[in-house]
């Protein structure tokens, strides 16, 4: 193993303003990266504000007002600051055009652009905190946005704002797909992140608008009474939720399906084993893209839509589950005989395997029409989502944070550390998160700043397992930021791995690759060459 | 036009390998933001239709409101501008800058004078008091809630309005990178995806004047 590479994209150029200015798709990536982590520290304080809350029923922290806006605060940062960027534009940004072989995203400026809409839309999501947030949850469902004094146009403005930023992403990405891989890399030589990104792309493109226009619509309603979501003036708040929704659904698969291909290439690296069913993985997530337009209806199952209408949607919420357990299967097969490596990447990866699978059975729970009459508004919802979101995304995140963290850095982390992290993360989530499965199942109703006595001992528990999962977080922190300045140096590809970004310098040189990579073999092809650990 | 150091054209960008690459890039880029702005537009065409079917009788007595004439012509002046944008782009294709100059200020007039149009229209219907929502107090019109029709109106034509206000933006830098003999034969995408989105801009008020001044 050589030391740092002198010319790498960290080092040349120099100066903040190479910085500010830059057109270099790693470092944007890289800036990315950096508010995404602040953003997700901001939403994490406010998830253990709530938990100490909810330690007790005495509503011992805040009152119930400001608890509204707590849990609202927490949604709305962690949905449209970390989580729907959070992969694609940080991580992807950084590895698509290496894993494609390109120099850079297809529109550098547009990508720069695409950070700067992304800090205005955060500035504004800020400035409500001061001026009175929000209250209404994340989905500001009208007619309560509408009525309610806290500051709804600032927040909504806000994500209007960020919305163009995950269109200016995907679009980035999609056109870098079609027309600039590396010559000889074919649709089904791309590495499996590709096409998952790919499948992101598309729902971004086509569901974003839409809840630009919501939004637009719900700003004008509040502004001008425009009556449109009014029901005393002939409107429709159930339209409302249509709308959102329309987006909202598919924009949990950009939230999952980024993490769903990271996790294709961690599986494979790891298990030293070509990945398992390369076409229907990526088939897969182009029908998760697909079905996605089609199911937004289960979450207005009690909202008064016509029964017809709810079997139907809760019919297609089931055919979700068909590309999901594709994937699930693939991954598990790829595993089975390989030679598997627990190295703190794959210890991710793993943990999303189980998390998400059960926070995709529950799911179909969720998504059965009589259980859901019972479940819905419990915290069974809460406990599903934090299931594939935290479970699966972030988790997937994680994997992919310490998969290419030695590319990105050039240096190694502690593998010790980094499992004490892993164990405490893990062994605090399921506390927190399962119990409030229980909890759901019991009766429990989400957003309430209060309880009964009767569930004092599971959401103490809960409060607990939150306390440990932030722990495990401060661990990660600490350990990774000491590798920036005491790290090993990684050298060009620390796992083996056969993607293309293993190939070259860590940190990469500005330009990505010397000289046009050639291929020469397959993403995957473990029984055909043994990676060269340079 | 020739970077002879960089050994390549002044508008290759370093991480395309050529200008043909590049231009289909932007080209598919571009559909697909024309994409995202059809979605932007189809939140607002879904609320037309499912209010037009709640209140079918309201909707045709309020869309009497609509002066048909002003808006044929208005559908006239901008598909003229889209001819004039497609012959500023032939120009430019055959490069005579200054026919291209001249077009493209033919279209930012035609723009100019759909928005004078428009103008006049609104300022009708505010007079009337035909207005969106709760400040609707025009009361010359039988129906529920006839005030819906014009909140739809007024969004429907409003946010095409930014639309070509936007455009207009976007075709006075072209006209002012033509003018600085920035475009040639060889290169006219900038000039070229300001032509898709103008006539995207034309396309949605074609689909807006039908549905909002014609059908009964």
């Amino acid at each position: 193993m050589d030391g740092i590479p002198a010319y790498n994209y960290l080092s040349s150029p120099k100066g903040w303003k190479s910085w500010l200015l830059t057109r270099d798709h790693k470092r944007i990536g890289l800036m990315y990266l950096f508010a995404i982590m602040f953003f997700f520290l901001v939403g994490g304080i406010f998830a253990l504000m709530i938990r100490i809350q909810l330690l007790t029923p005495n509503q011992a922290l805040v009152k119930a007002e400001t608890y509204n806006q707590l849990f609202t605060l927490h949604g709305a940062v962690m949905i449209f600051l970390f989580i729907i960027p959070s992969i694609p534009a940080s991580l992807g940004n950084f590895v698509l055009p290496q894993l494609l072989g390109a120099k850079d995203v297809a529109f550098p400026r547009l990508n720069l652009a695409s950070w700067y809409i992304y800090v205005v839309g955060a500035l504004f999501l800020m400035y409500s905190i001061f001026t009175g947030a929000a209250d209404t949850g994340w989905t500001f469902y009208t007619p309560y946005s509408t009525q309610t004094t806290t500051s709804v146009i600032a927040t909504t403005l806000g994500v209007f704002i960020l919305g163009f930023s995950s269109i200016f992403t995907g679009l980035n990405f999609i056109v870098t797909i079609h027309k600039l891989r590396a010559p000889g890399m074919t649709w089904f030589s791309m590495p499996l992140f590709c096409w998952a990104l790919y499948a992101t792309g598309i729902i971004q493109i086509l569901a974003t608008p839409v809840l630009g226009i919501t939004l637009v619509l719900l700003i004008l309603e509040r502004l001008f009474g425009i009556g449109i979501f009014d029901p005393a003036m002939g409107g429709d708040p159930v339209l409302y939720q249509h709308f959102f929704w329309f987006y909202s659904h598919p924009a949990v698969y950009i939230m999952i399906l980024p993490g769903m291909g990271i996790i294709s290439e961690t599986i494979s690296v790891f298990s030293h084993k070509k990945i398992f069913g390369y076409k229907a993985i990526a088939f897969s997530s182009l029908g998760i893209a697909f079905v996605s337009f089609m199911v937004w209806g289960h979450h207005m199952f009690t909202s008064g839509q016509s029964e017809l209408a709810a079997m139907i949607f809760s019919f297609l919420t089931f055919l979700v589950g068909i590309p999901s357990g594709i994937k699930v299967f693939n991954w598990l097969a790829t595993m089975y005989k390989g030679s598997i490596s627990l190295a703190a990447p794959m210890i991710y990866t793993l943990m999303f395997l189980i998390l998400f699978t059960i926070g995709g059975l529950t799911g179909i729970v969720l998504g059965a029409l009589s259980v859901n009459v019972h479940m819905h508004g419990t915290y069974f919802v809460v406990a599903h989502f934090h299931y594939v979101m935290m479970g699966g995304t972030v988790m997937a995140f994680l994997a992919g944070l310490h998969y290419w963290w030695p590319k990105i850095w050039g240096r190694l982390y502690s593998e010790f550390w980094a499992r004490v992290g892993a164990l405490l993360t893990f062994i605090g989530f399921n506390m927190t998160f399962f119990t409030q499965f229980i909890l759901g199942a019991k009766g429990m109703p989400r957003r309430y700043s209060t309880y009964l006595d009767q569930y004092q001992p599971l959401h103490g528990f809960s409060s607990i397992g939150s306390f440990i999962l932030g722990a495990g977080f401060v661990v990660m922190a600490g350990y990774l930021i000491y590798s920036l300045f005491r790290g090993k140096p990684a050298g060009n590809n620390p796992w083996g791995g056969l993607t293309l970004e293993w190939t070259t310098t860590s940190p990469p040189p500005p330009e990505n690759f010397l000289e046009t990579p050639k291929i020469t073999h397959g993403p995957y092809d473990y029984d055909k060459v043994i990676a060269d650990n340079g | 036009m020739f970077d002879a150091a960089a050994g390549h054209p002044a508008h290759l960008q370093h991480h395309f390998s050529d200008s043909e690459q590049q231009a289909s890039a932007s080209k598919l880029g571009m559909w697909l933001f024309l994409l995202t702005e059809m979605l932007l537009f189809g939140g607002l065409f879904a609320a037309y239709s499912i209010y037009r079917a709640w209140n079918p009788e309201m909707f045709y007595e309020a869309h009497k409101q609509l002066n048909i004439y002003l808006g044929m012509i208005n559908t006239i002046v901008l598909i003229s501008s889209s001819v004039t944008m497609a012959l500023a782009i032939r120009s430019t294709q055959l490069s005579n800058r200054k026919l291209t100059v001249r077009f493209l200020v033919a279209t930012l007039l035609f723009a100019a004078v759909f928005l004078v149009i428009k103008y006049l229209e609104y300022h009708h219907k505010f007079e009337l008091g035909q207005l969106p929502g709760k400040y609707y107090t025009f009361t010359g019109l039988q129906g529920t809630n006839p005030h819906i029709f014009f909140s739809i109106y007024f969004m429907m034509t409003g946010l095409h309005g930014i639309h070509v206000i936007g455009g207009m933006g976007v075709i006075s830098w072209m006209l002012y990178r033509t003018k600085r003999s920035q475009f040639s034969p060889a290169y006219y995408t900038p000039l070229e995806m300001t032509g898709l989105y103008w006539h995207l801009v034309d396309l949605i008020w074609i689909f807006l004047f039908p549905l909002l001044y014609l059908i009964g």
